[in-house]
């Protein structure tokens, strides 16, 4: 390993970490804007962190270790994703630690992690939201392995670098199949950030939440940890995302300095545009009672599916 | 007459006696449990450690098999073992998690509880033995009379706690489904002699068979291993014994002898039978398919712990057997890197299922001796009681969910690979339903991590359900250092999967004739690294280092101030521990989605009742559609065949009389 990959996997992961919250906020700028409000500027997710940091922690009286680790693991299971994700680079030395299934696994490591913690209190919310989480989770799992497989069958491959690498190489073809998958990742994707319609991440209607449910007895520095987490859990969606269908701008093997100026900057442009276009889906969609989660994650399911089969039937 | 020289198969031989010599040790102070307990068992333990070591050295890649003749058995047909590398991975499975479970054996039972101490000890060794014998025979008569001591064994142990009706009747079932099978697994061996009337294995290795006759040896295999196995639609007989035996039974009878079923197919399928047809592969690939999904389904609506676990089994045996149906599909059609990393993934699984089901089931035995109680319902917040059990139940339940970097994800991500070279099968209709298998398995696994957050979540987390949990006592040491063994084994394999990818190597090139690459030390990437590659160990650095960092700097930059509180529950101050949700509860979303599966039966309270109650009655719908009219056409041939015994000597001599004179018009 050569001190300048280290140094680009480094700047990598750090670009994520501070980039996530700022992502998060412009979401939030962006449907602000669409609904009519004034907009909350670009840095309150920073500030929310920075004020929680200060704050000191209050444990219920009966949390146990669990509940005090689990942020920790969430944020380190977030930041691990992101560095394995090529959202900048390709040839990062960490992005052969996981292929996309185990990334999908990592995400559901990080999921139980957040619903066992919610259980440990032992409040009705809690494990209300552990619960509906779980039941998301389930549903959503094999929908975006799904969509894994559907790049698997076009790269043959499930390593996440090889998938950019072959899709951003020149002959651009456009495969039907990946449309299916790429409508089928969008619904994971609302479905497991916790967005509408499946779970609004404003609300402040205790009985209608799923996320903030589960981490309402948090405070201070692990509520900051958690919502770093997921803030980092939009990002690396959003970057997983840009590696199947947008794969353009990342930085080529052996890219120099310039290069990767260059590929920062095609992030940045494609995380505005999703940052908008999220914002548009999420003010013309209504929240979707609990129970119709499971069609709107079974249309995903079968839509990833249907592009198997397309990409099967049609051999392309 | 011990023909050959076998130092392995001789040392493995006395391992077996002096189990045996254990178990009638125990004979001979039945009710002495100091003696059984701190004597005997930890013995045991260490006899199983030395079956793993064997096994360990059947591996080797340079180690051709061992063979050994003894002159015990039938005056023809002498016992015949044999060591090869399938045998040697089963023995290691079962002294691996065999050790384990003896050591936390050895501080569970108690007295007075059914069965004495010693005749337990008995059993408990033969069933050990037993399942020893069962990899290592090398001809069908030995194979059988292991296989029958294995489940006689098991079932007295079943039955420990014989005054209770429902143990007997658990005990009865699984007798019966256990015959059913061996009379097939017997049937089975008869077509595989081919007419040639040898039983040994090397006789059966010898010629091919026509495909008819090896498609009838494969589908009796198929459905006496599968009986033993609990693949749907016999796996009934599974969730009533396993949890009615004491924990460490349930945990060997559930990690261990599940998985001699497991050895008898491969065993059948790659090594006596030559020829596979690729439709064996897409019916064991759908069996095991249904199983698991059946399975984690039934599983997440238990409201009983140890059935909840015994219902997981059926998943994981699903997911062992989805393994085994692909291996068979490649194979058929000649892609051999894709069977030997199909085959790994279920030898793998194998292996970790035995000791994440190990580990969970004594979990759960420590917490049914500490509470007295199994229903998850009356449970609860025992990981302030029990911090041990709970951080070892924690790693079982984290592997068993399929999580990484624990090994249940290492089997799983091994057998989703295996799935993913399906389309370069030549079939169209296979490579193009295979895909869909794979979204199967895929649910399945997702819903295995919701079973298991329910289990962790209801047992050990959130308040106590109930005032007598507050006396909950934590476990002595020698259960603890059982627990302790089968979760380092979890993590170990978990870190290091290429160990394990190193050890079916040998297995995969025997029955396949290839194996996957087993990697580096940093990394597994069994088909090429482009492709897909997992760096167990880096995962675990990764996310320990970015933990270790993220805390030393919010410590540094900030604070560490924690103040105590009551819970916030958004300004409810009247908490109660029947706030949170019960067992039932968390399974209502999968009752919800998955409702035909389940025969429902629902008492509901109406808002006027002055003792309201509810209850809910969840049953397997193939009970009722498979084996109920079956009971019935069996009593009723039964009642007809009676017709003819009226009990009258005169009646009766006129039948031997009458069969007389047929049998000599038949002969002359």
């Amino acid at each position: 390993m050569t001190a300048s990959a280290v140094l680009r996997q480094t700047g990598e992961v750090v670009l994520a970490i501070a980039l996530a919250p700022f992502f998060m906020g412009w979401v939030a700028q962006c449907r602000a804007w669409l609904q009519n409000r004034s907009a909350p500027p670009l840095l309150q997710p920073w500030r929310l962190l920075r004020k929680l940091f200060w704050k000191d922690a209050t444990l219920a009286e009966n949390a146990s270790p669990l509940f005090r680790l689990a942020p920790y693991v969430l944020f380190g299971t977030m930041v691990l994703a992101a560095a394995i994700i090529p959202s900048v680079a390709i040839d990062l030395p960490f992005a052969f630690v996981a292929d996309a299934i185990a990334l999908v696994g990592l995400f559901a490591t990080a999921r139980v992690f957040v619903a066992l913690a919610a259980m440990d209190i032992g409040t009705a919310f809690g494990s209300l939201g552990a619960r509906r989480e779980m039941m998301i989770g389930f549903l959503a799992e094999p929908a975006l392995l799904m969509v894994f497989f559907n790049g698997f069958l076009i790269c043959g491959s499930t390593a996440l670098p090889s998938v950019v690498e072959r899709l951003a190489a020149p002959p651009f073809i456009i495969y039907p199949s990946l449309a299916f998958a790429g409508v089928a990742f969008v619904m994971v994707l609302l479905a497991e950030n916790g967005r509408l319609p499946i779970d609004n991440p404003t609300t402040h209607l205790e009985l209608t939440m799923i996320h903030e449910a589960m981490v309402l007895e948090y405070s201070a520095r692990h509520l900051a940890l958690v919502e770093w987490a997921s803030a980092l859990k939009l990002f690396n969606y959003a970057c997983l995302g840009f590696a199947l269908f947008v794969p353009w701008g990342v930085a080529s093997r052996g890219a120099g300095p310039g290069a990767l100026v260059l590929a920062v900057l095609a992030l940045l442009l494609k995380l505005g545009a999703a940052g908008a276009v999220l914002a548009v889906v999420e003010t013309v969609s209504a929240k979707l009672r609990i129970f119709r989660a499971p069609e709107f994650l079974a249309m995903a399911f079968l839509l990833a599916v249907l592009g198997l089969l397309v990409h099967l039937m049609l051999g392309a | 007459m011990i023909m050959g020289s076998a130092p392995s198969l001789s040392v493995l031989l006395a391992l077996v006696a002096g189990w045996f010599a254990l178990g009638l040790a125990g004979l001979l102070r039945p009710h002495a449990l100091g003696f059984v307990g701190r004597v005997l068992f930890p013995l045991g333990a260490l006899v199983a450690v030395g079956v793993a070591l064997v096994g360990l050295g059947a591996l080797r890649p340079d180690r051709a098999a061992e063979q050994l003749v003894l002159p015990l058995g039938l005056p023809d047909l002498p016992f015949h073992l044999r060591l090869d590398a399938l045998s040697g991975f089963f023995l290691l499975l079962l002294g691996a998690a065999g050790a384990g479970i003896s050591i936390f054996a050895a501080g569970y039972f108690r007295a007075g509880e059914g069965t004495a101490p010693g005749l337990l000890c008995l059993q408990y060794h033969v069933f050990l033995a037993s399942m020893v014998l069962v990899v290592v025979a090398n001809d069908a008569y030995l194979f059988m009379v292991a296989w029958e001591t294995m489940a006689l064994s098991s079932y007295f142990l079943v039955t420990t706690q014989h005054r209770i009706p429902e143990i007997r009747r658990a005990g009865f079932l699984y007798l019966l489904i256990a015959h059913v099978g061996a009379l097939s697994i017997l049937l089975c061996f008869g077509v595989l002699q081919g007419g040639s009337w040898k039983f040994t294995f090397d006789a059966m290795r010898g010629p091919t068979l026509p495909p008819g006759r090896a498609t009838v040896a494969f589908l009796l295999a198929l459905l006496g291993f599968g009986a033993k196995a609990g693949l749907v639609p016999l796996h009934v007989w599974l969730p009533e014994a396993h949890p009615a035996a004491p924990s460490p039974v349930s945990a060997m009878m559930s990690g261990l002898m599940l998985k001699t079923a497991v050895y008898g197919v491969l065993r059948v399928t790659f090594d006596l039978l030559h020829t596979g047809l690729w439709w064996w592969g897409t019916l064991v690939l759908g069996i095991g398919l249904f199983s698991a999904l059946l399975g984690v389904v039934f599983a997440a609506v238990q409201t009983d712990m140890k059935r909840l676990l015994a219902y997981s089994s059926i998943e994981n045996v699903g997911m062992i057997f989805c393994g085994i149906g692909l291996a068979i599909l490649f194979r058929a059609f000649d892609l051999r890197l894709f069977a030997a990393l199909a085959l790994s993934a279920a030898l793998i699984h194998s292996l970790n299922h035995a000791l994440f089901k190990s580990l969970l089931f004594l979990a759960t035995g420590s917490v049914l001796h500490a509470t007295g109680e199994r229903n998850l319902g009356k449970l609860g917040g025992l990981i302030h009681r029990m911090p041990w059990v709970a951080a070892c139940a924690l790693i079982g339940t984290l592997a068993i969910a399929g999580l990484p970097p624990l090994n249940g994800f290492v089997s799983e991500w091994l057998l989703l690979q295996a799935f993913l070279v399906t389309p370069r099968i030549p079939q169209t209709f296979v490579n193009m339903l295979v895909p869909l298998g794979a979204a199967a398995l895929a649910l399945t696994a997702a819903l295995a991590a919701y079973v298991m957050v329910k289990f962790y979540g209801v047992i050990f987390l959130g308040q106590p359900r109930e005032p007598s949990l507050a006396k909950a006592h934590p476990p002595g040491p020698l259960q603890r250092l059982g627990l302790a063994w089968l979760a380092a084994g979890c993590v170990a394999l978990g870190v290091f999967p290429q160990l394990a990818l190193t050890a079916t190597a040998g297995i995969t090139r025997g029955a396949v004739g290839e194996a996957v690459r087993p990697g580096s030390w940093l990394f597994i990437a069994p088909l090429a690294p482009a492709q897909a590659s997992y760096s167990g160990v880096l995962f675990l650095a990764g996310i320990l280092g970015i933990f270790a960092l993220t805390f030393v700097l919010v410590r540094r930059l900030y604070h560490g101030r924690v103040r105590r509180a009551p819970p916030w529950d958004c300004g409810y101050p009247w908490l109660t521990p029947r706030m949170q949700d019960t067992a039932e509860g968390f399974g209502q979303p999968i009752r919800h989605i998955f409702g035909s599966a389940f025969r429902i039966e629902r008492e509901l309270p109406t808002a006027w009742d002055s003792s309201p109650r509810y209850r809910i009655h969840i049953e397997d719908r193939i009970w009722r559609a498979l084996y109920v009219p079956l009971g019935r056409g069996v009593q009723r041939l039964a009642d007809a065949v009676a017709v003819i015994q009226g009990g009258r000597l005169a009646v009766y001599l006129l039948y031997a009389f009458l069969t007389l004179v047929a049998l000599l018009v038949f002969v002359l």
